[in-house]
């Protein structure tokens, strides 16, 4: 296994498909079973459940943030005149953004034939769904009254009272619930097969009851396995378009506005291609520890590590390139106001918060110019969790920076998130570790059927 | 109905009664062989039979002569139909159910309704893909005479079967499980069960 760390990514070929093997180590259909099944199997490591202990801890924090916010209201938090939008929607933006590599490697990798994807599509996936689980949090709790949440839903209440159809929070509301859903379904109609593996192997009663029900009694009949990759290509070519719209939605909360640094028609691919950007960082950040900890080098290669870096330099340029042309535009605007959003930005009271935001985002994800950086581990994670912190820094720029120093200078103020702000973010990480650490330890986190069908002795001739 | 059957290996040369049987199954070895046994299969005109992988081995619907997923139909309907649903809804609610001026725009100002349109499009469409999945794959059933079968627990491993149902016409108990035998068949056995 340790092979895969010794030599260079190209030292091997496949001898059928001319290009380095997707997969090391014990390359047999029945190894591939044996390795993903392990962690279901196994007794987990001691690690495992300290990090199950810390995640809890994080997840009672958030528990106890929100019930005193919901008894307290939220004066407890940061957000006042004239920074209305604070860490609530900061967060919201950032989970939300972590969600999308998820779909786009399951969905855009699947569609444009990347086979390389099938190693890592699952925990991709699952990621998607805990991230889009911790940002509903947000917008549902700062409504102020969380108990009317329900109004933004269109269901006929007594007031006679409809949602507003004509604004981007409501788009948002669609756009997001539609995007955990979809996201639920696929990764569930990819989970069928192999839960029906697990299933198979299951040595208790009780083990073979849960994971049967919801293998839905799957036989990997041909006659089934035709209308399921019917099925699933399908829901990859909905999803596709879904990620982009999404990410543009939530770009659109801000770009209707009137507000300087908010009312740009760049938003929508620009924070696209951040979101996609911040959410592959935080795959690799979790593959790195999947890697080491379930000991799936032989599935989780260099290659993919490889691959993915060249993704977050891509769309890490893309966004460097996006926080070019704000600049740019606002200079060749000629309004006055858009520039001096723009130069307060780079150099006033929140000048520390932006140039986080640069050296994070644009200049270290430079270094996967690199293969030597491309397939260093360490680097790997240590970059990969400065996009993270760049990527919710540059939420914070936005949303906070366009608000502090608004049209009136004698409203202008300096906005200090309290505690609560931020142990509600903390609590977040709890829910997404809580959720993470469970999937690790109780569902298959590699496509065991999908990668049994990208081995050389696959194909049937 | 005869005594049910318990899932047997068959020795050779041993006639056995097939009444009441689900039918057989026989076990390949790997992919390879197992395209070529459902040219077999097809070309002895076997219609209630299939083949069974850990993975989705691709062109052995070609083999096994069968015709494309219907799955894309149920996507398009239900997600025009969504479309449909979320564009009227966002109609009524605006001209007669909450009729607000915004800024002079008329009531049915549709642009602005575009993008949850679209979310409600894909919505629907997502639920016809598992949908369809589900009603032309006859799922969820727990029940299906297969799982009498031990070996056939490594079907989500890496072993290839081959069922056929004893319903078919083309179908005559030892003569079947031979010709499984000579397309390469490392083991057959009767399965217990009227199936359907």
């Amino acid at each position: 296994m340790a092979v895969a760390d010794i030599e260079p990514i190209t030292a091997r070929i496949d001898p059928i498909e001319q290009r380095p093997p997707l997969v090391l180590g014990d390359a047999t259909f029945r190894g591939i079973t044996e390795t993903v099944s392990r962690p279901i199997e196994w007794k987990p490591p001691v690690g495992w459940y300290v990090v199950l202990a810390i995640s809890l801890s994080l997840l009672s924090l958030l528990g106890v943030s929100i019930a005193w916010l919901f008894w307290e209201g939220i004066g407890i938090w940061g957000n006042n005149v004239p920074v209305g939008w604070g860490f609530p929607i900061v967060n919201f933006v950032f989970w939300v953004g972590i969600g999308h590599a998820g779909t786009l490697i399951s969905a855009v990798l699947f569609l444009f034939r990347q086979r390389w994807r099938t190693s890592i599509n699952r925990t991709a996936e699952a990621m998607t769904i805990f991230a889009v689980m911790c940002a509903l949090i947000f917008p549902g709790i700062h409504i102020g009254r969380p108990w009317l949440a329900y109004w933004m839903l269109p269901i006929p209440n007594q007031m006679a009272m409809w949602p507003q159809f004509r604004s981007p929070l409501m788009w948002d509301v669609f756009a997001v619930s539609i995007y955990g859903t979809v996201s639920v379904l696929f990764w569930y109609l990819g989970l069928v097969p192999d839960l029906a593996t697990v299933r198979d192997r299951a040595k208790t009663r009780i083990r073979r009851l849960l994971y049967g029900f919801f293998a839905l009694g799957w036989r990997g009949s041909h006659r089934q396995w035709l209308h399921y990759e019917r099925a699933y290509l399908l829901l990859a070519g909905l999803a596709t378009p879904l990620v982009l719209s999404v990410h543009s939605v939530v770009s659109f909360d801000f770009a209707t506005s009137q507000l300087p640094g908010w009312h740009t028609t760049i938003f929508p691919p620009y924070f696209v291609a951040g979101a996609i950007f911040s959410g592959v960082a935080m795959v690799v950040t979790l593959m790195v520890f999947c890697r080491v900890v379930f000991k799936l080098k032989g599935l989780v290669t260099l290659l993919h590590f490889d691959r993915m870096a060249k993704l977050m330099l891509l769309t890490g340029s893309i966004v460097g390139f996006a926080y070019g042309i704000e600049f740019f535009i606002a200079w060749y605007s000629g309004n006055p106001y858009e520039q001096f959003a723009f130069i307060n930005r780079a150099f006033g009271p929140y000048a520390w918060a932006y140039w986080i935001m640069v050296s994070c985002n644009v200049i270290s994800p430079q270094l996967f110019w690199f293969r030597k950086a491309r397939t260093n581990i360490v680097l790997l994670l240590i970059v990969s969790i400065f996009i993270n912190i760049g990527m919710w820094f540059e939420r914070f720029v936005i949303v906070v920076t366009s608000l502090h120093r608004d049209f009136l200078p004698s409203s202008w103020g300096y906005y200090v998130p309290t505690l609560w702000d931020t142990l509600t973010f903390l609590g977040s990480f709890g829910l997404f570790f809580t959720m993470f650490t469970l999937f690790v330890r109780f569902l298959p986190m590699v496509a065991i059927s999908e990668v049994k069908g990208v081995l050389p002795e696959a194909k049937p001739h | 109905m005869t005594a049910p059957l318990t899932a047997q290996t068959v020795a050779d040369d041993t006639p056995v009664a097939f009444g009441g049987a689900y039918g057989v199954l026989a076990e390949f070895d790997d992919p390879g062989t197992l395209y070529h046994a459902c040219e077999g299969v097809r070309d002895a005109g076997f219609s209630a039979w299939d083949a069974h992988t850990p993975f989705p081995v691709h062109g052995l619907e070609k083999a096994m002569g069968l015709k494309a997923s219907p799955v894309g139909w149920f996507v398009l309907i239900m997600g025009l139909g969504g479309a449909a649903v979320g564009m009227h809804m966002q109609w009524l609610v605006s001209t007669s159910l909450y009729p607000l001026v915004i800024s002079g725009k008329p009531l049915f100002s549709w642009p602005a309704f575009v993008p949850i349109m679209f979310e409600c499009g894909v919505l629907g469409g997502a639920a016809g893909a598992i949908l369809g999945f589900l009603s032309m794959s006859k799922l969820p059933r727990h029940h299906h005479p297969l799982f009498t079968s031990e070996r056939f627990e490594r079907v989500g491993d890496d072993r290839f079967f081959i069922s056929i149902e004893a319903d078919d016409a083309k179908f005559q108990g030892d003569e079947t499980i031979q010709m499984l035998r000579d397309l390469g068949a490392q083991h057959v056995e009767w399965i217990d069960g009227d199936g359907r």
